[in-house]
């Protein structure tokens, strides 16, 4: 086989795999006629009908505002953390045992707490949660990243009498920026899961709320619809943050390419 | 952690005298006990003035003497075995499915590009998402537990090992070709070795995925466990139980990350450098 057909059939395979899962899917709920699992014809037009875009303002937009503001608390406040701590070893010292725990603990388990802490069943709580647990991924991967810099260049930097804040700003930041972008991608997952489960624990809006109402009323389509919306919303957020890293990173990319390591 | 990479002089590689390092050592184990010393003696004062009543935040003292109370209690003991349960099962069946799975699609060039968009696109989605659907389908009960913690482990094993299966040094597969080395060989003895620290991480991260998704499932479905004993003291409003028991499933998601750490080092001592770059 030349290489050409075999990278045309590679091609075809990376098309057809996907399109023939969903055609077994739809064969299998047809033939199946199981409640639990609607033809997925109808969780399409279903999904069509809940989101596009009828109950997207009333039920998408909250969701989306909650994963979006704690991520972003998170990455600020991961960051500013993140930064003495990796540089100072003593600071590092004191908060890994807090740090160690408390990323250690699965993020339902602080659900009532938050609610009685908070007095809230609302964005409060809800960004809080998303916040706190978001925070530790990015803390610790930029720890890891600032500790990683070469201390040659550190130690360069101090001796040619650059400033501790024109350090941190033009040589710390950036070279632990790859590391603190993959700390980012695990928590915006982590972001969506929390979200999720808190709107599934309480709330009176998000796409969490819809799946526990649905899930109540034993209304299958709408249920599965949310399933794909979650999962639609988890792979659109991760594509979208992928392409902002290509973007920022370039640099560091073409870095790496041009280096002899 | 790497520890080689501190961003520090390194005085200790000249000592001028015992006395720095000794202090050093003392501090190392000292400042970490002091920081969990306040932390605990600011979350008693912070309940105890007033400044959160007492009703939202028992005490520290209150919420360990709970603690100690549950763990005097049989039913404890059992629900914690059984979160532990829910964890395990749902790991090793992870790894079985995920390790082999991802052997034959990291080592296939062509079924590797046939899957990935699937894989890709089911890998992001939130498990927990798939909650309701268990609870109508399997029911409350320890199988819908293991196979949500299943699923949520499965697909970072499964994307370690392609990784890994992939990243093997070529020079070193060619070479164990020239020198006559079967299919199944090269993989007993080049593929499979170089990939056990990808796959290695693959199960850390699994791990963690499984506990918080074995837990959900207990709090939301009502499957024996921690997680249902949670839901059940919130129904009440024992908020000392309620802070007890996340305190305790704090403890056991610690105590799971140190066994994997220390099981890591007996594991992969024999690879430092792969593990190293697989970080």
């Amino acid at each position: 086989m030349s290489g050409r057909t075999y990278r045309a059939l590679k091609i075809g395979a990376e098309i057809a795999v996907p399109i023939a899962i969903l055609i077994a899917w739809q064969l299998w709920t047809v033939h199946a006629q199981d409640p639990n699992f609607p033809r997925l014809s109808t969780i399409l037009v279903e999904f069509k009908d809940l989101w596009l875009f009828s109950d997207f303002g009333t039920h998408v937009v909250p969701s989306l505002k909650r994963i979006l503001l704690g991520f972003g608390i998170a990455t600020v406040l991961g960051v500013g953390l993140g930064i003495p701590l990796g540089l100072s070893r003593w600071t590092r010292a004191f908060a890994m045992p807090h740090v160690e725990y408390w990323r250690a603990m699965p993020p339902p388990a602080l659900l009532p707490i938050s609610i009685v802490l908070l007095h809230s069943i609302g964005d409060t709580q809800k960004v809080a949660l998303i916040a706190f647990f978001c925070l530790f991924p990015i803390l610790l991967n930029t720890m890891d990243g600032v500790r990683a810099i070469d201390p040659t260049l550190i130690e360069t930097a101090r001796s040619y009498n650059v400033p501790r804040w024109e350090r941190i700003r033009r040589l710390v930041v950036p070279g632990a920026l790859p590391q603190i972008a993959a700390g980012m991608r695990t928590s915006l997952s982590l972001a969506v899961i929390i979200m999720v489960v808190a709107e599934y624990f309480s709330s009176s809006s998000g796409v969490g709320y819809v799946l526990l109402i649905s899930k109540n009323t034993f209304e299958f389509a709408p249920m599965w619809a949310a399933i794909l919306l979650i999962g639609v919303l988890g792979y659109a957020l991760n594509v979208l943050f992928l392409l902002a890293e290509r973007r920022i990173l370039a640099w560091h990319r073409g870095w790496r390419a041009a280096s002899p390591l | 952690m790497t520890e080689a990479l501190e961003v520090q002089p390194a005085p200790a590689a000249v000592p001028a005298s015992a006395g720095p390092v000794r202090r050093d050592r003392v501090l190392t184990v000292l400042v970490p006990l002091v920081s969990v010393a306040a932390a605990l003696l600011v979350w008693e004062l912070v309940s105890r003035t007033g400044l959160i009543s007492q009703r939202d935040l028992p005490a520290m003292s209150t919420a360990f003497h709970e603690l100690w109370r549950l763990m005097t209690t049989r039913a404890f003991w059992v629900d914690y075995l059984e979160t532990l349960r829910g964890w395990a099962l749902g790991i090793v069946l992870a790894t079985l499915l995920a390790v082999p799975i991802g052997i034959v699609l990291g080592s296939s060039d062509f079924l590797g590009s046939a899957f990935r968009v699937p894989i890709e696109f089911l890998r992001p989605i939130p498990s927990a998402a798939l909650i309701p659907v268990l609870f109508l389908t399997l029911g409350t009960n320890v199988k819908s537990e293991v196979f949500l913690a299943t699923f949520g482990a499965f697909w970072p094993l499964l994307v370690q090992t392609i990784y890994g299966v992939r990243d093997v040094d070529p020079v070193t597969s060619d070479t164990g070709r020239s020198f006559g080395l079967g299919r199944t060989e090269r993989l007993y003895r080049i593929t499979l070795p170089s990939a056990v620290p990808y796959v290695w991480t693959g199960l850390r991260i699994a791990s963690t995925v499984a506990l918080i998704l074995a837990f959900t499932a207990e709090l939301f479905m009502g499957t024996g466990g921690l997680g249902q004993r949670l839901n059940v003291a919130d129904s009440f409003g024992l908020y000392d139980q309620v802070y007890a028991i996340a305190l305790a499933i704090g403890f056991l998601g610690i105590g799971i990350h140190l066994a994997l750490s220390a099981l890591e080092r007996r594991v992969l001592r024999w690879h430092p450098s792969q593990r190293a770059s697989a970080q």
